[in-house]
C-alpha cells in the first residue's frame, strides 16, 4: 500500500500544468529517466515570429509560479516585483515561461514522482544525481514544445542564475540574452559546507528514515526546518538582519527565563513555514545540483571556453552586501565573457538586504534589467 | 566632498568631444570605450555609425545609469581590467580624458593597441598657456575648467602636455594617424600644423593611434 507522503497541506494534491516527454532525459550521470515530466507556467503572448519569449529560471527553493498565487502556499508569485504587466520583464511585451526545475517538488519530475521501475511509489532517494546542466536540458525539451526555436532572454537569480550561465553555454545559438543575478560560475567551498549543514540535519531528523519517509507516513520536518534556518541566515546580511531585529526581544524587556529575541521567532517561522512547501528529498536533491555546479570545469578548467565565439548578450547583477554569491564571482564571470570578447555588461548594486536582494525591492536592479532588456528588443528587433 | 575616499573617475562633459571622437571611427566597427561614464559616446556610435560599441566605466553610479539605458557597460578599470580582452578584439579603443586619471598610461596604452587596431586618446593639456602662467605666477598649482580640483584630491595623477604625448608615443612605436588640438567646447584649435603652437594654445589633445 502507497502511503501519502504529506503531512503539509494539500502538497501532492494540487494539480499543476505541465508535459511529459515519454522518451524521457539522459541526464549527466549517465542513467536515463524513462519519462520526464516539466511543469510550467507561461505569462502574456507568444508573438508570431516567436521571437518575445523570455524564460525565467528559478532558485533553489522557488517554483514556475513566479507572477502570480502559488497554489499550495497561496502566497504571491515570487518574483511579481519583476514579473507582470508594466514590470521589468512586462508581460504585456514579452511571452515568460518558468519551468520548475528537474528534481523539484512543484510537478516536474523528481523524488516525489513515481519511481521509474517501481511506479507504485515514489523516487524518494533514489533519484538519481542531477546536474543544473540537466535542468537546463529538461526546461529546452519544454521550450521545443512550445515551438520557441530561439530564446530572447534567459533571466535567473542564483541557483537560477548558474542555469542562466548553463543555458548560455550549452545552447548559445538559442539564446539572444542571458542575466544571471546574484550568481556563480560555481559553487564555492563555503556554499557547499552550508548546504552540508542543511543535508545533515535532515539525515539526523528521526523522521528521516534513511529517505524512506514517505513510506512511514512522516516528513522530517524538523530537519528540514533546520535546514532551511541555516540557509536563510547565508541569504541575508548581517546589516538587514541587525536593522530587522537587532536585539530585541519577544514579549518582554529583560532577557528572563522563556523570552526570545526577535531573530530566533523569525527563523523559526521561516523553518516551518517552508516544511509546508517542500520536499526533504528534493531539497537533498537540488542544494546537490547547485554543489556539483563549475561551469569552468566543464571547459577544461577555463571559464572563458564555455563561451566561446557566444554571440549572446549578458547582463551580470550582484548586491553589494551578497555573501554567498559575492560580487566577486560576477565580476569573475564577466572577466571570462571579456576573454571571448562577449558583448557583457556588469553592475553591482548597492544594497544592503544580502543574498535575497533579488528577490525584493531593489528599484535600481529593476530598472538596470528593464533597459537591458530594452537595449537587446532593439538589438534583436523586436518592435516595442 | 569625502576626504577619505580618493576620486578615481573623472566627470565629463561627453558632448565636447563627441563629435570629435565619432568622425574619427568608421562605421559598422567594434568598438570599446573606456571609461564611458553614462554611456552617450556608444550610444552615439551605435545610433549614428550602427558600431558594436560598448563601454567600460569604473563609477558604479554611471554604470548603472548606462546599463539602465540598454547600453553594454560593465563596471572595471582601465588599469587593470583591459589584459582581460583578447587581442585585435576591437577596431578602435577610445579613452577620452581618462588617460592622466589612470595609474599606468603607458601600460595602459599598450594594452588597447593590444585589443585594438586603432587607439583614440583624448586629454586635456596641461601645456596650455593658461596653466603655465598660473604655475609661473602664482607658484601654485594651476586650477582651470579642465583642472579644477585641488592637487590633493585630483583624479588627474598623471597629467601630460601635447608635446609630452607625442613623445611618447615616438617611444613605445606607436604611428599619429591624425592628431588635433581642441577647446574645452569641443572647437578645433586652428594648429594643426605646428605641434608646439597646439601645446601652447590648445586646452585638450586628441589622438588617433595605431601601432607601426
Amino acid at each position: 500500500m502507497r502511503k501519502t507522503m504529506d503531512q503539509g497541506p494539500n502538497f501532492s494534491e494540487t494539480p499543476h500544468q505541465s508535459v511529459s516527454f515519454d522518451d524521457g532525459l539522459t541526464l549527466d550521470c549517465g542513467r536515463h529517466l524513462n519519462r520526464l515530466t516539466v511543469a510550467y507556467r507561461t505569462y502574456g503572448t507568444l508573438n508570431a515570429a516567436r521571437s518575445n519569449a523570455i524564460l525565467i529560471c528559478h532558485a533553489l527553493t522557488g517554483d514556475q509560479y513566479v507572477a502570480e498565487t502559488q497554489p499550495v502556499t497561496g502566497k504571491p508569485g515570487w518574483w511579481g516585483a519583476v514579473v507582470g504587466l508594466e514590470r521589468p520583464v512586462d508581460t504585456g511585451r514579452y511571452f515568460v515561461v518558468c519551468a520548475n526545475v528537474l528534481g523539484g517538488c512543484m510537478g516536474s519530475t523528481g523524488p516525489r514522482s513515481p519511481h521509474d521501475e517501481r511506479p507504485g511509489e515514489p523516487w524518494g532517494v533514489d533519484f538519481p544525481p542531477v546536474t543544473i546542466a540537466d535542468m537546463v536540458r529538461a526546461q529546452k525539451r519544454l521550450v521545443d514544445h512550445l515551438g520557441i526555436e530561439k530564446l530572447f532572454a534567459v533571466i535567473g537569480g542564483s541557483m537560477g542564475g548558474m542555469q542562466a550561465l548553463a543555458w548560455a553555454a550549452l545552447y548559445p545559438a538559442q539564446v539572444f540574452a542571458a542575466v544571471p543575478v546574484a550568481a556563480a560560475a560555481y559553487h564555492s567551498a563555503q556554499n557547499i559546507a552550508f548546504h552540508e549543514i542543511g543535508r545533515q540535519a535532515i539525515a539526523a531528523d528521526p523522521s528521516f528514515h534513511g529517505g524512506r519517509y514517505w513510506a512511514e507516513g512522516v516528513t522530517p520536518a524538523r530537519g528540514l526546518a533546520v535546514a532551511r534556518m541555516t540557509a536563510h541566515i547565508t541569504y541575508v546580511s548581517e546589516a538587514a538582519l541587525t536593522r530587522k531585529f537587532g536585539r530585541k526581544l519577544q514579549g518582554a524587556s529583560d532577557l528572563l527565563i522563556g523570552d526570545r529575541f526577535e531573530v530566533e521567532s523569525y527563523l523559526e517561522h521561516q523553518g516551518s513555514s517552508f516544511v509546508r512547501r517542500f520536499d526533504a528529498n528534493s531539497y537533498l536533491t537540488i542544494t546537490r545540483a547547485m554543489d556539483l555546479f563549475d561551469l569552468a570545469a566543464d571547459h577544461d578548467g577555463s571559464l572563458a571556453a564555455a563561451f566561446t565565439g557566444t554571440r549572446t548578450r549578458f547582463l551580470l547583477v550582484s548586491f553589494s552586501s551578497d555573501w554567498l554569491f559575492p560580487t566577486a564571482q560576477s565580476r569573475a564571470i564577466a572577466k571570462a565573457l571579456n576573454h571571448v570578447a562577449a558583448n557583457v555588461s556588469f553592475v553591482e548594486i548597492m544594497s544592503d538586504k544580502g543574498h535575497d536582494a533579488f528577490l525584493l525591492d531593489e528599484p535600481d536592479f529593476h530598472r538596470t534589467l528593464s533597459g537591458f532588456l530594452a537595449g537587446c528588443a532593439e538589438h534583436a528587433g523586436l518592435g516595442a | 566632498m569625502n576626504f577619505t575616499q580618493p576620486v578615481r573617475f573623472v566627470a565629463k562633459n561627453m558632448r565636447v568631444d563627441l563629435a570629435l571622437i565619432a568622425g574619427m571611427v568608421a562605421p559598422h566597427s567594434r568598438v570599446l570605450d573606456i571609461g564611458c561614464g553614462d554611456g552617450t559616446l556608444i550610444d552615439h556610435l551605435f545610433r549614428t555609425k550602427q558600431c558594436d560599441a560598448r563601454g567600460i566605466e569604473i563609477d558604479m553610479a554611471e554604470v548603472t545609469r548606462a546599463v539602465t539605458h540598454g547600453l553594454p557597460v560593465m563596471q572595471g578599470d582601465a588599469d587593470s581590467d583591459l589584459v582581460n580582452y583578447p587581442d585585435a578584439a576591437f577596431d578602435y579603443v577610445i579613452l577620452s580624458r581618462t588617460l592622466q586619471a589612470v595609474e599606468q598610461p603607458r601600460e595602459v596604452l599598450r594594452q588597447m593597441l593590444r585589443i585594438s587596431t586603432f587607439a583614440i586618446v583624448s586629454f586635456p593639456n596641461f601645456g596650455h598657456w593658461s596653466l603655465r602662467l598660473q604655475l609661473l605666477f602664482s607658484g601654485k598649482m594651476p586650477m582651470t575648467r579642465a583642472w579644477h580640483r585641488m592637487w590633493y584630491e585630483t583624479p588627474n595623477i598623471h597629467p601630460c602636455t601635447i608635446r609630452d604625448f607625442f613623445a611618447l608615443c615616438e617611444a613605445d612605436g606607436y604611428k599619429v594617424e591624425q592628431w588635433l588640438a581642441a577647446d574645452e567646447d569641443g572647437k578645433k584649435a586652428p594648429w594643426r600644423k605646428f605641434a608646439s603652437l597646439a601645446n601652447f594654445f590648445g586646452e585638450q589633445g586628441l589622438f588617433l593611434l595605431r601601432k607601426v
